[in-house]
């Protein structure tokens, strides 16, 4: 094999295999350009938070992190608060889970241990392009048809068999929390059940064979299976819960927009992501500015907190899951 | 055989759980069949040729989302410009050259991106580009998208090539190949069509976005003059007229939803068919 630069120093010779194990020029320009492309990468990662960072400096420097603990969010007089924000992101984002998590679980547990694979195949796929409708056409929906409905028939009737609660109180609307956590329920719903499905795909068959040789009804194998998939399944939740925390469209379009805390419901509420979408092209001034970016900055940062670990819980479990499969 | 009552009553448990899950996913793929519905039903109502090739008009007189069809294109054209051949480098970064902890950073980053809300994007952007621009601009909204784009483009791109066989390497190596002719020549096109559906699959992803270029590529009411400026795009078209207060512009929204729907689902469906007979 021939060298390209037999006589270099030390430090540039290593450097140089680094690049090009085999010595060929083509093939040091093309792992330079792959290793660009992976680079540019982490550049983007590392600019989102530098660039959000600095942005938002003036807003951190004028209120610190009482920013977390002020609700009063006063563009006029230029006072910012997130913590109305995050109680709607949070709240919101809870409902969503609520509703999801049960029912993607039944979506996965009767994909991957019930149906026979000629029924699972196409049934997948329509459960998969509810992922595919985007996040405003949601909106559409949620604004013309969910939320009439649930003003005309759920939210009275929730009204009078609960109305003693405090989470089903005040005027009926159909725009506030119920309904931004349920359009965020339906668009999480493929997202839980797809890595749910592919947790519980990897959970080894000897489990499976194991549990009904000792006389186990479907449901009591299922929960063996369950249990053995249990943290990815956790994974696959708290993905779900960052897909909820970031979601805008939808969640705009539905929750009423309005910076209050109340346990209600019914009532109106507002998220981080959307009062971004509202209000970041009408944003007068530097520090109205900076605060909203500031919440893009929090949103980022929780966002990517929880997909991290989400990611680590699935890839630690599908590893070793299929490290016992192979030990079996 | 008899069963005992504590048998009988794990029977019926198991009978009623198996059955409440076969519920979930019929409750699934209902709400999907509602939402269809309701998008095709009245979506149709204003739909006709001038819709499709007419700009916005105010109130009363009709109008349509001509504009915001093309500024969509030339949005998606950019994002893809940009987008396709990054994303696909960060496959073969990470299936083919990239060993050791910096590869499983760009992994590990590759697949938190994809979870980054597009908002988050769009406030990133914005900050980067459009106020050093001192305007809104297509180039700002493509380059959004763009973003968006590449971490699912990378994650197909390396699962694909992660299915080609070692074989095939090694026989390429063995004549005498460098890395990167075998790449190039052998890898990447043994993984095109898989390569092909996950970048199918990105453009409808990206097709949807709203977020990020509500304050990137702004909107417009006029067909693009040129990619320095702010331009319309389908789906903040469709934003701006469901949230406004007219009955005329509700309808139009639904009309521009189902154009936008059938794009994503015809792209959905297609690359299902070409995938059903491989997977």
């Amino acid at each position: 094999m021939k060298r390209v630069n037999g006589q270099g120093s030390p430090l540039s010779e290593s450097l140089l295999r680094l690049l090009s194990p085999t010595g060929n020029v083509g093939d040091g320009v093309f792992r330079l350009l792959m290793f660009a492309a992976g680079l540019l990468v982490v550049v983007i990662v590392l600019g989102m938070i530098i660039g959000l960072a600095t942005h938002s400096e003036l807003s951190l420097r004028q209120f610190g992190f009482g920013f977390l603990r002020s609700s009063t969010w006063d563009p006029v007089n230029g006072q910012f608060g997130a913590l109305a924000f995050i109680y709607g992101t949070v709240a919101s984002s809870l409902i969503a889970l609520l509703i999801s998590v049960p029912l993607s679980l039944g979506i996965a547990i009767f994909l991957v241990e019930q149906a026979p694979p000629i029924i699972a195949r196409p049934i997948t796929f329509l459960v998969e392009l509810l992922a595919a409708i985007p996040s405003v056409v949601y909106g559409v929906w949620g604004i013309f048809v969910l939320a009439p409905f649930l003003r005309e028939r759920v939210e009275p009737s929730l009204a009078r068999s609960f109305g003693s609660l405090p989470f089903f109180q005040g005027p009926i609307t159909g725009i506030g929390l119920l309904t931004g956590g349920i359009i965020l329920a339906i668009m999480i719903t493929p997202i839980i059940s797809a890595v749910a499905r592919d947790v519980l795909a990897a959970v080894p068959n000897t489990q499976r064979e194991a549990a009904l040789a000792l006389g186990a009804t479907k449901w009591e194998t299922t929960r063996v299976v369950l249990i053995n998939g249990a943290p990815g399944i956790a994974g696959a939740i708290i993905l779900g819960l960052g897909r909820a925390l970031g979601e805008t469209m939808a969640v705009t379009m539905v929750i009423g927009n309005r910076a209050e805390i109340s346990f209600s419901l019914f009532q109106p509420s507002y998220t981080l992501a959307s009062v971004i979408a509202n209000e970041f092209t009408e944003a007068t001034g530097d520090i109205y500015l900076s605060a909203l970016i500031e919440l893009g900055l929090i949103l980022f940062l929780v966002t990517f907190v929880v997909n991290a670990i989400a990611r680590l819980l699935v890839w630690r479990v599908t590893r070793t899951t299929v490290g016992a499969g192979m030990a079996a | 055989m008899k069963l005992s009552r504590s048998d009988r009553i794990r029977r019926a448990t198991s009978t009623v759980m198996t059955s409440l899950t076969a519920l979930c996913t019929v409750a699934a793929i209902g709400v999907l069949a509602i939402i269809l519905f309701y998008i095709a039903r009245s979506g149709v109502r204003s739909l006709n040729l001038h819709f499709l090739i007419e700009t916005p008009k105010p109130v009363g007189e009709g109008g349509g989302i001509g504009n915001a069809i093309v500024g969509s294109a030339l949005l998606l054209a950019l994002s893809c410009i940009i987008g396709i051949p990054v994303g696909i480098s960060t496959g073969v970064y990470l299936s083919e050259v990239g060993r050791g902890w910096f590869a499983s950073v760009v992994r590990f980053l590759v697949d938190t991106l994809t979870g980054i809300p597009s908002i988050v994007t769009g406030v990133f952007i914005y900050a980067v580009i459009v106020l050093r621009m001192k305007h809104f601009s297509a180039y700002a909204g493509g380059i959004a998208l763009a973003l968006i784009m590449i971490p699912i483009v990378a994650r197909t791109t390396e699962e694909m090539i992660k299915l080609v066989p070692h074989s095939l390497r090694e026989g390429a190596l063995a004549l005498g190949a460098p890395q990167w002719r075998v790449t190039l020549g052998v890898v990447l096109p043994a993984a095109a069509a898989g390569i092909a559906t996950g970048v199918m699959l990105a453009i409808a992803r990206v097709s949807g976005e709203t977020a990020p270029l509500l304050f990137t590529a702004f909107g417009s009411r006029f067909f693009p003059d040129g990619l320095d400026r702010p331009i319309a795009s389908l789906t903040v078209q469709i934003y701006n007229y469901a949230i406004s207060p007219y009955d005329e512009w509700h309808a139009q929204a639904w009309a521009a939803t189902l154009v936008l729907m059938t794009l994503i689902l015809g792209i959905n469906v297609t690359v299902r068919f070409f995938t059903r007979k491989k997977f």
